[in-house]
């Protein structure tokens, strides 16, 4: 598909935005000016986004858009780029929220070109990660997408901003170190860096008689796995490795925490679902023994999901700070991305080995939900971000125990809290909840106990989004605000309101997004 | 799809019935809900509220109070219309049990299949769409009077209406899914109105209580839909619970967990479920939540106790009965294990309950109580198999629990109204040294007080807001400041408006209300023949005490549970009759209690006459054919018509139990029994102000347990509530994710810093020393810098490796980052 007459799509979606944040650097220092035009470059994208989720056929099988170019020969790397139902929803996400983000950071005052910029630079990362089907594209935008988050946090976060955003880039570039071996490792070995080619390549190399340079073959496959999973499990981000993001959320401006949240997170499991699960069957299928105990590598992941679910969900209910207890939901609610692509990771290693094992109609709807949760959570996150950034924005205080009340004075941000506060509960009706679900469905025949604990995380979501609204909205109004302008700007609102009408919508009839997702999906497990 | 054949097919009509008031409820919400910004000093300002001093809020205008009232009657009007022409088509129907009216479409893609959402109306939701409506229709109107005064009426009637929907969707839905979603919504729902007053502490926190206890069971019930989705492949009831072979199926496969108990999937999964209803429908151990849901507007207390929320509870087990009862045969006195939980649960809270409400004080806690026990009542009749009976009970107390709760609204509104007269005589009479006292009695107010007096009068505390708001954030102008600081409101003594002991000889100002409550009482007490609670009541006890001569343990258990805690319903009734209506007012305020005239007086009774109506004649429906004379009036054909409809519902008819004198007698004793013992004590001589209840020396030591409902709220904050607050806080934050995780990494972090330093002050010293004696003695290190110079190339990597190792570490360090982490 090409727009503008000649230009590839997906590669529009790609550079345009460098090439607009590069403009906007070079417009003359004028806030409003800065503003509007990256709203317009934002826009124009978003526009492109939905254009071609809608215009991708999920009947169709195969990647669609796809184009293939030389690109650096000498490493058997090439421009390919193409999209299934999985990248065209992640596409759809990013491009709905740059606009959003562009407009809630109309906040910002200094520095607006330079802070303008970096979110469009940013989209390219995320863009050019989604269309990726070369693994060196797909690092290549992967760590690119770093560099504008570091400089936002970095600059125009909050008090605590130099810890955070330094926290967070080494954090993210530990993890990139065995990314890049390994993604070197597999290159070399392959001789290709095409993922859909890798898929059948990788999975099948047994090396020299089973070893590799000397080394048993397990070894090496299961360091390649280590170096990806590692990385991943940062971005998701997956418990132990999450305690980057409590941080990195708060401290960042609003939009940041947005983009976060909303999008870059979802870079780490889109990774684990188009690289790690189909590299690493026999990785994720192997047995291994902690304390005496066998589990598979699907398992214990499965294992670090619900500690996900159950611990995030308790450090976030034992928050004073609205953004760390929104960045501690996001640990809550990732998880249950985890918990589906471990039972996927598990049911697609037994369909390559041909055993018997779980049901494909489990792993069909587990997957399903972990990519449908991806996109809700990044419409819930991104707008509980939003509601907190806009309280912190207007009172200077993230401490919950300052508020009080606020309902009286800002009825209608009231409103649009608890709606987005629900939306992130999972209740039924709105977005969320259909994703947990298939999630729980697809999750317990496969680890039951694991479910079983992962309800008490559930519980607990309930807990600390009640503790949220308790404390911003309810008791009575604290008297020190009573001059303060406390309800919703008319910006801001415009910026959460398509956010909530998807809540709604997707909530209330979900197929016209998850057919597209369940096409692709049911295609990777032979349906 | 073309609109005529939509309305004229009866199959999509069903679609409808939740639309008016879902609809209702975004209209208000986008549209007619509009505040006007007055200070909360204006007289316009509701008494509900704290003192703001002066500060700007919002109240609803009026235009938008009375177009909000009329979207959301017209929308629950709608819903009636439409449910009562769904229930014509319904009735008309041969065997509706095998003829549903059902349509479904697709919700979502599930690999090759899809899943399925539609509505389903077949015997029970019949049933069910003659009372849920009906008693809401009631419940709205009388809200338009009830909250009247409220500055925030459109969102009341905005959340009404998404309750009242919620609950249509649940009543109608014909999966288990789109039941659970209806069943969460009005969840939120109840959180909301709960927590309607949300300035108030005890308030919010009884809505999130009310939130939390319930999401305990949802959780696990959500479990039990994922299970049953997993086993089955669907939720569809008619494909699960209209299938034989699937309830075979999953009655003989065995649980997926718990395996050494022996229990089947579809034991563990009906377990799931009841546990659902335990929490939702308030049974022990979960009823903690429902006494303090009290809290929220009284309208609120009789969607949530009669029409709505705790109904789903039971209507949702109801539903799935087939499901629970597989693999047992409760005819035979073979009860699954999730009959066996509810025959135990709902006939230890039936009598559990019903011993608390014999020892509260406020009005709305009694009924509360006696809700709880009802709902046993009606768990435990399903839990022995007495299918018919449960939802016969389950509308019967509909009823006449709305018509309860309403008219115990009227009351406390009288009360307000009493309380409002007498504070208006006082303050004529005393001026303001009574209002000074009372500041001095109650210190937290007065600091209040004085906390809004300052930011009134604009010195200190503004000044300080000034400096904080900075730049952009011109700080809004404070129109209408008063400069009078005295808030007459709110400072008075508190008076409980809801304390029986503060009522009494309430019959004779407000005589509607007292004759509409005397009707719903006896309904609750069960007053022989004449009353709705009578026939119902007796049906559980004729079927357990058929089961009980057939020699079944959970009959006899749950007969003589029952049984008891029928008398002490009677007797409880009779106590808040007597205490609230009989004899002479205890205290002024109840003196001058009244509805007032006017609308707000009309919407008050209205609804309470037309539920009296159903309160008595909704039993005759569901009479015994064998009872003596009455049996073949109201059931001719042989068969009592509510028995007969409802029954079709499932696959095969439940047998109707033989017709036994005993368990009517015992229902005629214990009724009359325990209103005779109420009439003893509160009736024939009639508390006068002062007295002490009658209760507290005749209970001794048990009535503090009693009063202080077994201390099991206690309980909970110290196992439960208290743990898990530390937990969150100091284990999973603090110690896991700050000490253990970023511990670790800070020891890295401190041990590359030590590295680092390290170098540096080697580097520091190599190149002073470089620095310092290059002028000096350039010549003498020629020698040095030859050997250097070595030409081996492992050296020069060397260097560049120790070269970039430093310059790293400089950056490192020379920016801060190292030294920031805490």
């Amino acid at each position: 598909m090409t727009i503008f007459g000649t230009i590839d799509v997906l590669s529009f979606l790609v550079f345009a935005p460098a090439i607009g944040a590069l403009i906007v650097l070079l417009l003359p220092q004028n806030k409003w000016l800065a503003r509007w035009v990256a709203l317009a470059f934002a826009a124009i994208l978003c526009g492109v986004s939905v254009a071609v989720f809608f215009a991708y056929n999920h009947a169709v099988p195969d990647y669609q858009f796809v184009i293939q170019t030389k690109w650096f020969d000498l490493l058997g790397s090439s421009w390919h780029i193409g999209i299934d139902g999985i990248s065209a929803t992640m596409i759809l996400l990013t491009g709905l929220l740059t606009p959003l983000a562009v407009l809630v950071s109309f906040e910002v005052e200094d520095r607006v070109n330079a802070h303008m910029a970096l979110i469009l630079f940013f989209a390219t990362g995320l863009f050019g990660v989604f269309v990726a089907m070369d693994l060196m594209v797909f690092f290549l935008f992967y760590e690119l997408s770093l560099v504008p988050m570091y400089f936002i946090i970095d600059q125009w976060g909050g008090p605590n901003r130099k810890y955070a955003s330094t926290k967070f880039f080494i954090y993210s570039m530990g993890g990139s170190l065995g990314m890049l071996l390994a993604t070197q490792l597999i290159g070399f070995t392959a001789h290709t860096f095409d993922i859909q080619q890798l898929t059948t390549i990788w999975p099948a190399f047994n090396g020299a008689n089973g070893t590799f340079l000397g080394i048993p073959i397990e070894t090496v496959k299961g360091l390649a796995f280590a170096g990806f999973f590692v990385a991943f499990c940062i971005k998701v981000p997956v418990w132990p490795f999450h305690t980057w993001l409590p941080d990195a959320h708060s401290e960042a401006p609003t939009a940041g925490s947005m983009l976060l949240a909303g999008v870059m997170l979802k870079l780490g499991a889109y990774g684990f679902l188009r690289l790690v699960i189909p590299l690493f069957p026999d990785v994720w299928i192997s047995q291994i023994s902690i304390f005496g105990l066998s589990i598979s590598v699907a398992g214990l992941f499965a294992v670090l999901a619900v500690l996900g679910i159950v611990l995030g969900a308790f450090a976030a209910f034992g928050q004073t700070d609205i953004k760390r207890l929104v960045a501690y939901s996001s640990v809550n609610h990732m998880g249950f991305v985890a918990l589906g692509l471990a039972v996927a990771a598990l049911a697609y290693a037994q369909s390559y080995f041909k055993v018997a094992g779980i049901d494909p109609q489990t792993a069909i709807l587990a997957m399903n939900g972990a990519v449908f949760q991806m996109f809700n959570h990044g419409l819930s996150s991104a707008g509980m971000f939003l509601l907190a950034g806009a309280v912190y924005h207007k009172t200077h205080t993230r401490d919950m125990t300052q508020y009080g009340g606020f309902w009286v004075k800002a009825p209608i941000y009231g409103g649009i809290f608890i709606f987005t506060s629900m939306a992130s509960l999972g209740l039924p009706g709105l977005n969320g909840f259909v994703s947990e679900f298939l999630v729980v469905r697809g999750a317990w025949p496969v680890f039951t106990v694991l479910t079983l604990i992962a309800m008490i995380g559930l519980l607990f979501t309930g807990g600390y989004i009640l503790k949220g609204i308790r404390a911003v909205l309810h008791g009575p109004f604290n008297m020190h605000w009573r001059d303060y302008h406390l309800e919703i700007d008319l910006r801001e609102f415009v910026a959460i309101a398509p956010l909530m009408v998807l809540m709604l919508v997707t909530g209330l009839a979900p197929n016209w997004i998850l057919s597209v997702i369940n096409a692709s999906v049911t295609r990777i497990f032979g349906g | 799809m073309d609109w005529n054949s939509f309305i004229s097919n009866g199959n999509f009509l069903p679609w409808l019935i939740p639309v008016g008031p879902l609809l209702a409820f975004l209209i208000i919400t986008l549209l007619t809900n509009r505040s006007k910004w007055i200070p909360a000093t204006s007289e316009e300002y509701g008494g509900s509220h704290p003192d703001y001093g002066g500060m700007l809020v919002p109240v609803v205008t009026d235009t938008s109070r009375v177009v909000s009232v009329v979207v959301g009657l017209i929308g629950i009007l709608f819903a009636w219309i439409v449910s009562l022409i769904v229930v014509a088509h319904a009735f008309a129907i041969d065997h509706l049990g095998e003829n549903v009216i059902a349509s479904s479409g697709t919700w979502f893609d599930t690999g090759v299949t899809a899943f399925k959402m539609g509505i389903l109306v077949d015997p029970l939701t019949t049933i069910m769409l003659i009372m849920v409506p009906l008693a809401c229709t009631c419940i709205f109107i009388y809200s338009v009077g009830y909250m009247a005064h409220d500055p925030r009426q459109s969102r009341f009637f905005s959340l009404i209406a998404l309750f009242a929907g919620a609950m249509l969707t649940l009543v109608v839905a014909d999966n288990l899914l789109l039941l659970f979603v209806g069943w969460e919504v009005m969840g939120l729902c109840s959180y909301m109105l709960i927590g309607f007053w949300f300035e108030k502490e005890s308030a919010y926190k009884a809505a999130i209580k009310a939130f939390t206890t319930t999401r305990v069971a949802d959780v696990i019930m959500l479990l039990g839909i994922a299970y049953l989705y997993a086993s089955t492949g669907t939720l569809s009831f008619r494909d699960i619970l209209h299938n034989q072979a699937t309830l075979t199926a999953l009655a003989h496969s065995p649980a997926i967990l718990f395996g050494g108990l022996g229990w089947s999937a579809a034991s563990l999964i009906g377990i799931f479920l009841v546990v659902g209803t335990i929490g939702k429908s308030a049974q022990f151990p979960l009823h903690v939540w429902l006494p303090d849901a009290m809290e929220g507007p009284t309208p609120v207390s009789a969607m949530i106790h009669a029409a709505a929320m705790v109904s789903a509870g039971v209507y949702m087990i109801i539903r799935m009965y087939p499901l629970l009862s597989a693999g047992g045969d409760p005819g035979a006195g073979i009860l699954s294990p999730p009959m066996v939980l509810m025959s135990v649960v709902g006939a230890f809270t039936a009598l559990f309950a019903a011993t608390i409400a014999v020892a509260q004080n406020d009005i709305k806690k009694v009924l509360a109580y006696s809700t709880i026990s009802q709902l046993g009542f009606m768990v435990s009749a399903l839990g022995i198999g007495a299918y018919i009976a449960a939802a016969f009970h389950l509308i019967t107390h509909a009823f006449f629990k709305a018509l309860l709760f309403m008219a115990s609204g009227s009351v406390i509104h009288g009360m307000e109204h009493g309380e409002h007269h007498v504070h208006e005589h006082h303050a004529h009479a005393h001026g303001h040294d009574e209002l000074a006292a009372a500041h001095d009695q109650h210190p937290a107010m007065s600091e209040a007080h004085v906390e809004a007096v300052e930011a009134v009068t604009g010195e200190e505390p503004a000044a300080a807001i000034g400096d904080e708001s900075g730049e952009g954030h011109p700080a809004e102008p404070t129109a209408h400041v008063e400069p009078h600081a005295e808030q007459p409101t709110k400072v008075g003594p508190v008076f409980d408006p809801q304390d029986m002991f503060n009522m009494g000889g309430l019959r004779k100002t407000m005589p509607v209300t007292f004759y509409t409550f005397l009707l719903g009482g006896l309904s609750l007490a069960g007053f022989p023949l004449i009353t709705a609670g009578f026939w119902s009541k007796d049906e559980i006890l004729g079927d357990a005490w058929h089961g009980t001569l057939l020699g079944f343990g959970a009959s006899a258990l749950v007969f003589i549970f029952l049984a008891v805690a029928a008398f002490l319903t009677a007797f409880y009734t009779m106590r808040q009759i007597g205490l609230t209506f009989w004899g002479d007012a205890r205290t002024e305020e109840a003196k001058h209690a009244s509805l007032g005239k006017g609308i707000v007086a009309v919407t008050m009774t209205l609804p309470l006459i037309i539920l009296a109506f159903f309160a008595v004649v909704a039993g005759f429906v569901g009479v015994s054919p064998q009872f003596p004379i009455l049996g073949s009036i109201f059931s001719s054909g042989g068969f009592s018509p509510f028995e007969h409809f409802v029954g079709a519902t499932l696959l095969t008819e439940p047998e109707a139990v033989p017709f036994n004198v005993f368990p009517v007698l015992v229902s005629f004793a214990v009724s009359l029994g325990g209103l005779y013992a109420g009439y003893l004590l509160y009736w024939r001589k009639p508390l006068v102000a002062g007295e002490v209840d009658p209760m507290v020396n005749m209970l001794g030591p048990v009535y503090p347990i009693l009063k202080n409902k077994y201390y099991v709220d206690e309980l909970y904050i110290r196992v439960f509530v208290k743990p898990s607050q530390w937990f969150a806080a100091n284990v999973a934050y603090q110690f896991i994710d700050k000490g253990i995780i970023d511990g670790f990494l800070s020891l890295i972090a401190r041990v590359f810093t030590w590295i680092g330093d390290l170098l540096k002050n080697l580097n520091l010293w190599l190149i002073d020393g470089v620095g310092d004696g290059v002028p000096e003695a350039i010549g003498k290190f020629g020698g040095w810098i030859r050997w250097l110079q070595s030409g081996e190339i492992q050296q020069y990597m060397l260097y560049v490796a120790i070269a970039a190792l430093v310059i790293g570490i400089i950056f490192a360090l020379t920016t801060g980052v190292l030294h920031a982490a805490p």
